[in-house]
């Protein structure tokens, strides 16, 4: 067991050394930006005083060295600044609203995006694997074709295409579902479920293509080795071949894909939530690089860095734990 | 309704279970109906159910009552759509037989249906791009004159739209069609030069990185380790944030920064595929033989690992290609990609977006979007069936 | 042989699918085997012997199919049975050995898990009674520790043993018949001997039929009654085995026996005044900090062949990396007509790396696919002689006809092409197109099959003969070394154990690794395995007889 805890052990500090670089790799390219925040906030029309007094506020007028260390040591206390679009409205109306800290304003909108992230994975992890691992034993007949050319074809399409694809059939020409997604917070589970059920079904038909292409792809070269023949030539049922046999060694390949495909969601949850309105951390990201509110992006890019690092590594980790040689070392 | 969902299921468990009988009675216990499992069965039964399905669905597609055929107007649309591309691809692959080099006929007589189709559009594709200026009725940016604002494509007036403009206009009044065309040279023009940077950048590194080995591999490779620890249309969104302040401040269009930023950020995945691919050439006896003869390194990776990487190159190239112009459709999308007035899909799909509403009743005017979102899916299928054709085809040949 | 057959295959026909179509890969074969008989399964690689052997058990991998005959199999017809009866016979009653053991183990379960499944799932046997007799059958099989080893994962135990522990695995049953699918092709020959040993006894011990497939013919005359050759999916020769080696019929069967008869004269003893072409001198290596070469020297003269032996690991394909530099010594050197040669490749002239050339094992990968024969050829004509267009043509064509292949066909053709023969033919005309005076041969003929082998031979022989040149040849097969070597030297654990003329190795007294090495090589004579064994004595061979050492 010393050796897999050393190698396991290894990968985590990898990838905590990995997040940490992203992380500077994120300030830097923020602080590449030109002019000051404080002067692009207050307008041209800003006296000195005002500038310096906001710069001050901010803690812009720290070297970026400094800057980069107070960020990070906020972030990992759950400080992840203040807003700049929060901010400038504080102090044009001289109030302090609630909602100013970016934490604030991103904690609402993670839950959400977890909420989706979820239902999602509830929904497709099942769907995709039996798919895959049924295209696989039934592989080069009329259904694996069928379902290949479904699936290269919804991974082809743009996710905002499915989004009006299922929009159309299940929204507006048979209204299953609603198109707009304005969930709040004290919702009932079983309403929240439903508002969320279109783009959950977006997210499934872009993931689910794929997983299961993945999966099918690991089972069919899993069902080529040797010693699945040798279990077939033993005689034994084919029920026990893929149970006792083949599922044991799936499991890592299985694991990998999905959590591969989890951190490929987080690319797909921007464009969907714009579609749908979904007030979720993806919409709220695109919302602030439009109006280039530095604080509020470069914590969701952590964020999203960080939730793709983590699965990433879970992955790797997985398939560590279920690899039999190095488990049961010499 | 899950009631009636569990009803159908069992029912056609049934039917699964009496074909299987049928089967084995009719060919006297032959071994296909003998081992078939149920599942098989069951599946059979499935697809049956959904193939009479679709047909009843065409022919409500088709009612005089135009409340059904409203409804079942994109699935109408859709099933023809599938039949004439279908037909399409396979009268192209006969032509593909028949006429071009002997390499060419050779190609087509082993390819599947899918990839004639994917050829196809391709190259209809590409000659709408190329020739956009001479083939659109109007300029990409030009307000027609004259021409009412949101026209419905049909070019049905008792519908609401103009035989002048039979995809109609768009909300101030620009021909779609012509949007349609330009946006063909725009999207798919940018998306290939994006590309073609991408593996420039990414192949040289590559391929360098697997011949030298040591402290530039290593360097290179934790690079794109960390580069790639962000999510491509994250890390897009953020760069493009910057380069928006960046654009007017330098006077340099918001596009040229789009191209670099997703070159460098999609070559990481050239670079560790052309590294592999690389590496898997090095270690072959032939460059060994090379090495030791006392060739140079341009000979090395020009005249040895050059030719033979081009095959998986060429597969990788499509698929980047898709990547890279999925990834710019979804700036788009976004309000951050190709910037207006540049006819671009993307951004004509979010522009036109809110039409799909209005589906139950004017279906036409709901095709406006699904058209520009459609026309992006389609090439990027197109590749995909082309790329999967190739892929499948190379590892046939390994065995 | 009055009762009826074990198993009755007649006019078999197979089929692989490759391009769209499918392809004929057995054409109507018959075979029959009677209770307790072992029949060998010989051929060339691609002659079907697999396929055939698997059809044999009614299955057939993906992309093949049996497309004509039957197999029956004690009376029950395999090809008509249904799938549930052929699982009821298949591990029971039939049983299958793979080449690959370690492949063929699953990783995720223990040796003992995998060996009680098929008695407890067809019911021959409860769990503890199958666990009990599977360490009988492992001590039956002279596995070490037989009470713990079925406990242990399969990566945790050397290739040689978990071929016994396979072999143990299709006996679990106690079936009628047993497919062996060349058990041993993966194996050294020390270790091989043990293998072939315990197959034979537990076989004879539980009269045990078997379908023994191997390329090797001396392999399969320790092994078999009876002998059925295959050529090309066709049948050419069917005997007892005894008969098979004394008499065969057939010309492509005596052909195969023939192969062995190939061997040089004996040249003269080296002049004690000649300064050798190449000198290898006291030479340590090492990848990263393992160390492979200890203190090695041997040296190569004009026009002689130096065989360098040893099993896999024996630091022989190192040595010819440290000559070349693509290794540089970590100490000693590398003396090329008395002169020191820089250690790295990177180092050395032009002229330096011309002297030293090398044809590779396999030529699939020697040959750059993309390049066609005349260009592969001309590269180094152009590159060392500086020759170009008319007369680079001339000295290629030239290269071409002295390996024996047309050079107007054969110019403009792929690698891909060509024939396994034939493209070795092509990396040693590559080789010799530098004009080199040394060339090190790596088991260039151990990937070919025995009579395209036996021409690279003589090929060989005769362009040493015709341009005095020097050889060293890396090889694990003995036959090459009896056919082809002047010295011999003998290579374990990153040492020269022996090295001496290659008369004097064949005779006694040798080093004990040497003996071992040579005694372990089967031999045509079908009594060599039962007289080796009354020789060294049961617990003496293989593992076992290394390890004393």
């Amino acid at each position: 067991m010393g050796s897999v805890l050393k190698i396991i052990l290894q990968r985590l500090a990898l990838g905590f050394l990995t997040l940490l670089i992203v992380s500077v790799v994120i300030f830097t390219a923020v602080n590449l930006l030109p002019g000051d925040f404080a002067q692009s906030i207050l307008g041209q029309g800003a006296t000195p005083e005002a500038v310096a007094s906001i710069r001050a506020d901010l803690g812009l007028d720290q070297p970026p060295v400094t800057r980069y260390f107070q960020w990070l040591g906020g972030a990992l206390q759950g400080d992840l600044g203040t807003s700049f679009a929060q901010a400038n409205f504080a102090s044009f109306t001289g109030t302090d609203s609630g909602a100013t800290t970016v934490a604030q304003q991103i904690a609402p909108r993670f839950q959400n995006t977890m909420f989706l992230a979820m239902v999602t994975a509830a929904i497709a992890v099942p769907f995709a694997i039996t798919l895959g691992i049924l295209a696989a034993l039934y592989r080069n007949t009329v259904f694996d074709r069928a379902t290949n050319i479904f699936t290269l074809t919804s991974i082809s399409s743009p996710e905002f295409f499915l989004a009006y694809i299922l929009i159309l059939f299940l929204a507006v020409l048979n209204p299953i579902f609603p198109s707009l997604s304005n969930i709040f917070e004290g919702m009932p589970f079983s309403e929240r479920l439903e508002k969320s059920m279109l783009p959950a079904l977006t997210l499934t038909l872009v993931v689910t293509a794929h997983m299961m292409r993945m999966t099918r792809a690991a089972i069919i070269n899993l069902l080529a080795s040797p010693y699945i023949e040798m279990a077939r030539l033993k005689g034994l049922s084919p029920m026990r071949v893929i149970v006792k046999h083949a599922l044991p060694n799936a499991l890592a390949p299985i694991i990998n894909v999905i959590a591969l495909n989890l951190a490929y969601l987080i690319t797909g949850v921007v464009v969907v939530e714009v579609v749908f309105v979904y007030p979720g951390i993806g919409q709220l990201f695109v919302d602030s690089v439009k109006i280039r509110d530095i604080p509020i992006v470069q914590a969701c890019c952590l964020i999203f860095a960080t939730a793709f690092i983590l699965l990433n590594l879970t992955a790797d980790i997985m398939s560590i734990l279920s690899n039999p040689r190095l488990r049961h070392p010499k | 309704m899950i009631l009636w969902i569990v009803a159908t299921l069992l029912g056609m468990g049934a039917l699964a279970w009496g074909f299987r009988f049928a089967g084995q009675a009719a060919t006297s216990n032959g071994p296909k109906f003998r081992d078939m499992p149920f599942g098989v069965a069951y599946g059979y039964v499935l697809g049956t159910g959904i193939l009479l399905w679709l047909i009843w669905a065409y022919t409500q597609g088709r009612s005089a009552d135009t409340a059904i055929a409203n409804k079942f107007f994109f699935l109408r649309i859709a099933i023809e759509g599938f039949i004439l591309f279908s037909i399409a691809a396979w009268l192209f692959r006969i032509l593909g037989r028949s006429v071009g080099t002997v390499w060419s006929k050779k190609m087509f007589r082993s390819m599947p249906l899918t990839a004639s189709f994917g050829i196809m559009t391709i190259l209809i594709y590409a000659f709408l791009a190329i020739f956009a200026g001479v083939i659109a009725p109007y300029g990409q940016e030009e307000v027609i004159l004259g021409a009412a604002a949101n026209i419905v494509p049909g070019g049905d007036p008792a519908l609401g739209g103009d035989p002048d403009f039979y995809f109609g206009t768009d909300q101030i009044g620009r021909d779609i069609l012509s949007r349609l065309i330009y946006g063909a040279q725009n999207t798919v023009g940018i998306a290939f030069a994006t590309t073609l940077l991408a593996f420039f950048l990414g192949g040289t590194l590559g391929f360098l990185a697997a011949t030298l080995g040591g402290w530039l591999d290593q360097l290179l490779s934790r690079l794109v380790d960390v580069l790639m620890a962000i999510p491509s249309l994250i890390f897009a969104l953020l760069l493009m944030t910057i380069a928006s302040v960046w654009a007017p401040q330098l006077g340099i269009p918001l596009t040229v920064f789009m191209v670099l930023i997703i070159a460098v950020i999609d070559s990481t995945r050239v670079y560790r595929l052309a590294r592999a691919v690389g590496q898997s050439i090095v270690v072959m006896d032939y460059i060994e033989a090379a090495k030791l003869r006392g060739e140079g390194l341009g000979y090395l990776v020009f005249k040895e690992i050059l030719p033979n990487a081009t095959a998986p190159l060429l597969a990788e190239f499509g698929l980047r290609f898709c990547f890279v112009f999925l990834t710019i459709a979804a700036l788009s999308f976004l309000g951050v990609g190709i910037q207006p007035p540049l006819a671009d899909w993307g951004t004509m799909v979010r522009d036109l977006g809110g039409f799909v509403n209005f589906a139950q009743f004017a279906p036409l005017a709901a095709t406006a979007p699904l058209l520009a979102a459609g026309a992006i899916a389609l090439l990027t299928v197109a590749v995909n069936f082309v790329v999967d054709w190739m892929l499948h085809k190379s590892s046939g040949l390994k065995e | 042989m009055t009762e009826e057959p074990l198993l009755k295959m007649r006019g078999v026909k197979l089929e692989g699918r490759s391009d769209e179509k499918w392809n004929p890969i057995i054409n109507g074969v018959d075979l029959t085997l009677a209770r307790g008989e072992v029949l060998g399964l010989i051929g060339e690689s691609g002659a079907g012997k697999s396929t055939l052997g698997l059809a044999a058990m009614g299955y057939t991998r993906d992309g093949v199919r049996i497309s004509d005959g039957s197999v029956e199999f004690d009376g029950i017809d395999l090809l008509k049975a249904s799938a549930a009866v052929k699982r009821e016979l298949l591990g029971k009653r039939i049983a299958y050995v793979a080449q690959s053991a370690a492949a063929s183990f699953n990783p995720a379960h223990k040796l003992m898990d995998q060996h009680c499944e098929g008695p407890v799932q067809h019911g021959v046997m409860g769990r503890a009674e199958s666990e009990q007799d599977g360490i009988e059958l492992y001590r039956k099989l002279r596995l070490p520790n037989p009470e713990q080893i079925g406990f242990r994962y399969p990566h945790q135990v050397s290739g040689g043993q978990l071929q016994r522990c396979m072999t143990a695995m299709a006996m679990s049953c106690r079936p009628d018949l047993i497919i062996f699918d060349e058990p041993t092709t993966a194996l050294d020959v020390t270790t091989q001997i043990e293998v072939l040993a315990s197959i034979r006894d537990i076989v004879e011990q539980f009269n045990t039929a078997a379908i023994y497939i191997t390329h090797d013919l001396a392999v399969v005359a320790q092994m078999a009654d009876r002998i059925k050759v295959l050529l090309k999916g066709d049948e050419v020769e069917t005997a007892d085995t005894r008969t098979m080696l004394s008499a065969p019929t057939q010309e492509y069967t005596k052909s195969l026996w023939a192969v062995r008869s190939f061997e040089r004269p004996l040249k003269p003893a080296v002049l004690t005044s000649a300064v050798p072409v190449v000198s290898v001198q006291n030479v340590d290596a090492s990848y990263g900090i393992v160390p492979v070469l200890h203190d090695v020297s041997f040296d190569m003269y004009e026009g002689r062949t130096v065989a360098v032996v040893g099993e896999s690991g024996s630091g022989k394909s190192t040595a010819a990396r440290c000559i070349t530099g693509l290794l540089p010594p970590k100490m000693g050197q590398i003396l090329v007509d008395g002169q020191v040669m820089p250690a790295d490749y990177r180092k050395r002239s032009k002229d330096q790396l011309r002297q030293v050339q090398m044809i590779y094992q396999m030529a699939d990968t020697a040959l750059n696919p993309r390049m066609s024969i005349g260009q592969i050829i001309a590269r180094p004509v152009e590159f060392y002689l500086g020759l170009k267009g008319a007369e680079k043509r001339k000295k290629v064509d030239a290269l071409l006809e002295q390996i024996e292949l047309e050079p107007t066909e054969y110019y403009n053709r792929l690698p891909s092409e060509l024939s396994g023969g034939q493209k070795q033919r092509i990396g040693i005309a590559r080789a010799l197109a530098a004009e080199p005076k040394f060339i090190i041969c790596d088991e260039v003929t151990s990937a070919l099959d025995q009579l395209v082998a036996e021409g690279i031979l003589r090929l060989l022989a005769r362009l040493q003969d015709q341009l005095s040149l020097s050889y060293m040849f890396i090889t694990h097969d003995l036959a090459t070394v009896k056919a082809i070597a002047d010295e011999v030297v003998v290579m374990k654990d990153g040492r020269v154990v022996e090295q001496g003329p290659k008369q004097e190795m064949f005779q006694p007294p040798h080093h004990p690794y040497t003996d071992l090495l040579l005694s372990s090589v089967p031999e045509m004579d079908p009594d060599w395995l039962t007289n080796l064994l009354e020789e060294r004595g049961v617990d003496n061979i293989g593992d076992a007889a290394v390890g004393k050492m």
